[in-house]
């Protein structure tokens, strides 16, 4: 076997590759040939190592040197010095959160990684996620073989039922449970794996094909054996390329060994994969949903009962879990569910993995044991909030979530905790939210995409959904009435009774958590029309300082709506009514004299 | 794949190349592999090093480079850091020497007197 003296992993991940980590490998490729070094130095190309917003990352291995923001023009550097010469290049080392420079920067030493568990993303950025043997090097399909080694269908089931996993797609089900309920009816049955990763600014799913796929495809043949299915459905959607060309290469690979296919570890179970895109449509996330795209029908949603244990897909039997809870379940079964169950807390066992978003230093992907704080995720991994300013909630869940303001920082995070203050764990997307955002600006923006992601099977979400919106609208723009705060509470609490499908019954979560916590924010739109945070434009107001007004008439002549008036005897003022808010006066002042309020 | 044989097969085939990835606490081997260093054959040596490392599949041992150490008259230097124990500076190492630098000093704990910075010194 040809062994190499150095490894360099540059990320593949969708981050680093929009960032241009492609170039990079080339580059890598061209100087390492150049001088010679093809026998001795590998390059991998591996999944996301988390750390997104210093993209495109490369780790240079035995060392562990850590480098960031690479350029396709710093990689000959790197060759000629490090790989050649053995010196790091201290200028590209990640140095992002602040501690003191030390000689070599390895992974484990950073901030961001200090706090986190990795589980679900243990190989993602470890290994080539286009070669199963290193999968199988990291004891990949031993799980696999273990299950069908000689445990029982129930010894499976009971064993994830222990482990106390509960799905990571959002809701929180118990994974074992689920599993339980699919063990006995009709046959044939179906495992689908739930790859429709939909929340705008959630990528953790994602991350884990890229990353790491064989680690589903495993898990979901150990779901077959369990229930007694031999067919499997991923589900991904097809603004995922890079997952969707990874899992097939992984589907193939694993065909090639035999270990998916007809008698699989020469046993009587027989199971195979097949890959469903999706065409972008939020509502096919939804389990339903998504049983009628796959069977190609129209996506819409299926009244529950029944259920997908009983019927899911083509009428069958069908156990449905996401992309994150199935990374779990290899290791559950390898390490046993003691292990799991001693990660996390009382109800909520093991890690969850979080895209962090929005206000924050080290935007990325995290995973942390259950029960760690908002806190340490904000500021411990995330590095703070850029430019000092003050945080103001974080917003998970997406489109189905709330928010959590600052006064619940130290609030630990599982499945409970989150539900008890009016937000909800879902998938996985973390937005942190600064001074500067407005809460029900942030609310109008979550209503708006599922209003329009709504597939207006039933009234509560097609009308319901979007008279929230309208009034939401109103009030961002400065035409909020009395009584619009308690109306949308009204159609809020009516729509999550009655709609069908989970994109309608949480569709108003943002709205109804954000009126909870940052009632005065609305009332200050409405009663004042004023923004507090000085985000809604239409609700801004341009102000001149009289004291610092210097009476020079730029500004007049600027305004292109001539909404200013004054002269040399008295001070330049904006008339509201006229004022287009364009800014360009504050621009042209000289003195500074202009604000906005 | 038929049986669980053939997949550990595969997986003590690639871990050698997968072990690379981890942090580790074993022995560090480094070659000094600054201009000096490499104008005096450290390649050949750093090779010698890695391939012994492999053949004896000693999972825990690092082989890594650094740059110019100071002393470029007695290059090839190669430095054996084994935890607890003060480090070993080896000199005008050749790669025929290698093999028996990691069978008595890295594996069994016992410095090659006559090759350290030690023994040169007294020259």
């Amino acid at each position: 076997m040809e062994l190499f003296r150095s490894h360099v992993l540059v990320c593949g991940g969708t981050g680093c590759t929009s960032s241009g980590s492609a170039q990079i490998i080339e580059q890598f490729e061209k100087h390492i040939a150049e001088r010679g070094l093809e026998r001795e130095i590998k390059v991998v190309r591996t999944g996301c190592f988390g750390l997104c917003e210093a993209g495109p990352v490369v780790i240079v291995y035995p060392e562990g040197a850590f480098y960031s923001r690479v350029k396709p023009e710093d990689v000959n550097e790197i060759v000629e010095e490090h790989l050649l010469k053995g010196r790091i290049v201290q200028r590209l080392i990640y140095k992002g959160d602040g501690a003191a420079p030390e000689r070599e920067r390895s992974l484990d030493k950073i901030g961001f990684y200090k706090k986190q568990k990795r589980i679900a993303l243990r190989n993602c950025g470890v290994i080539d996620p286009e070669n199963i043997d290193e999968y199988i090097a990291m004891d990949g399909y031993q799980a696999l073989a273990k299950v069908l080694g000689g445990m029982k269908p129930m010894d499976v089931v009971n064993t994830v039922l222990e482990s106390g996993l509960r799905g990571r797609g959002g809701a929180g089900f118990p994974t074992g449970l689920k599993w339980k309920f699919a063990m006995g009816g009709a046959t044939p049955k179906y495992i689908v794996c739930n790859a429709d990763e939909g929340d705008p600014g959630a990528f953790m799913d994602r991350s884990v094909l890229e990353g790491d796929p064989h680690a589903v495809l495993e898990a979901m043949a150990i779901a077959g054996y369990a229930v007694g299915a031999s067919q499997g459905y991923i589900y991904v959607r097809a603004e995922y390329p890079i997952a969707v060309k990874r899992l097939g290469i992984a589907i193939g690979q694993a065909r090639e060994y035999g270990l998916l296919g007809k008698n699989i570890f020469g046993s009587e179970f027989d199971f195979d994969i097949e890959l469903r895109l999706g065409a972008g449509a939020f509502v096919c996330g939804e389990e339903t949903a998504l049983f009628s795209s796959i069977e190609g029908e129209r996506g819409e949603p299926r009244p529950k009962p029944p259920f997908p244990a009983v019927k899911g897909v083509f009428g069958g039997p069908t156990i449905i879990n996401n992309v994150e809870t199935l990374a779990n379940i290899p290791q559950i079964i390898v390490r046993g569910p003691e292990w799991f169950s001693a990660i996390g807390t009382e109800k909520s066992k093991g890690t969850k993995v979080f895209a962090l978003g929005g206000k924050v230093n080290n935007t990325g992907l995290v995973e942390v044991p259950m029960g760690t704080t908002l806190r340490e995720i904000v500021y411990e991994i995330g590095g703070g909030i850029p430019g000092g300013k003050a945080f103001k909630a974080a917003q998970t869940g997406g489109p189905s979530g709330g928010c959590i303001p600052a006064e619940h920082l130290d609030t630990p995070i599982d499945y409970d905790s989150l539900a008890a203050i009016g937000s909800m764990m879902g998938s996985g997307g973390l937005i942190v939210l600064d001074e500067d955002d407005c809460m029900v600006d942030i609310a109008r923006f979550f209503l708006e995409f599922t209003v329009d992601e709504s597939c207006g099977k039933c009234p509560p979400c097609r009308i319901g959904t979007r008279r929230m919106l309208e009034i939401l609208e109103r009030i961002v723009s400065g035409k909020g009435e009395p009584g619009d705060i308690d109306k949308l509470i009204k159609l809020g609490s009516t729509i999550k009774r009655t709609a069908m499908c989970g994109l309608g019954q949480s569709a108003p979560n943002p709205v109804l958590s954000t009126i909870r916590y940052f009632r005065d924010e609305y009332e200050a739109h409405i009663n004042e029309k004023r923004c507090p945070a000085g985000h809604c434009k239409a609700l801004m107001r341009y102000i001149i300082d009289p004291d610092k007004c210097k009476r020079c008439g730029i500004c007049a002549r600027a305004c292109p709506v001539g909404a200013i008036s004054g002269d040399k005897t008295r001070p330049y003022t904006i008339d509201p009514a006229v004022c287009v808010k364009c800014g360009l006066c504050i621009e042209k002042c000289r003195f500074g004299a202009i604000y906005t309020k | 794949m038929k049986t669980l044989k053939e997949l550990n097969e595969i997986r003590a085939k690639t871990l050698d190349s997968v072990n690379l990835r981890k942090q580790r606490i074993g022995t560090r081997v480094v070659v000094g592999m600054a201009t000096c260093g490499i104008a005096a054959g450290a390649r050949p040596v750093l090779m010698a090093f890695v391939d012994e490392v492999a053949r004896r599949a000693l999972r825990d041992v690092m082989v890594t480079q650094t740059g110019c150490i100071g002393v470029c008259r007695l290059e090839p230097l190669v430095e054996v850091y084994r935890p607890g124990e003060d480090k070993v500076t080896y000199v005008n190492v050749k790669p025929e020497q290698v093999a028996r630098i990691v069978s008595e000093h890295i594996v069994n704990g016992n410095p090659v007197d006559e090759w350290t910075i030690g023994a040169a010194d007294k020259e």
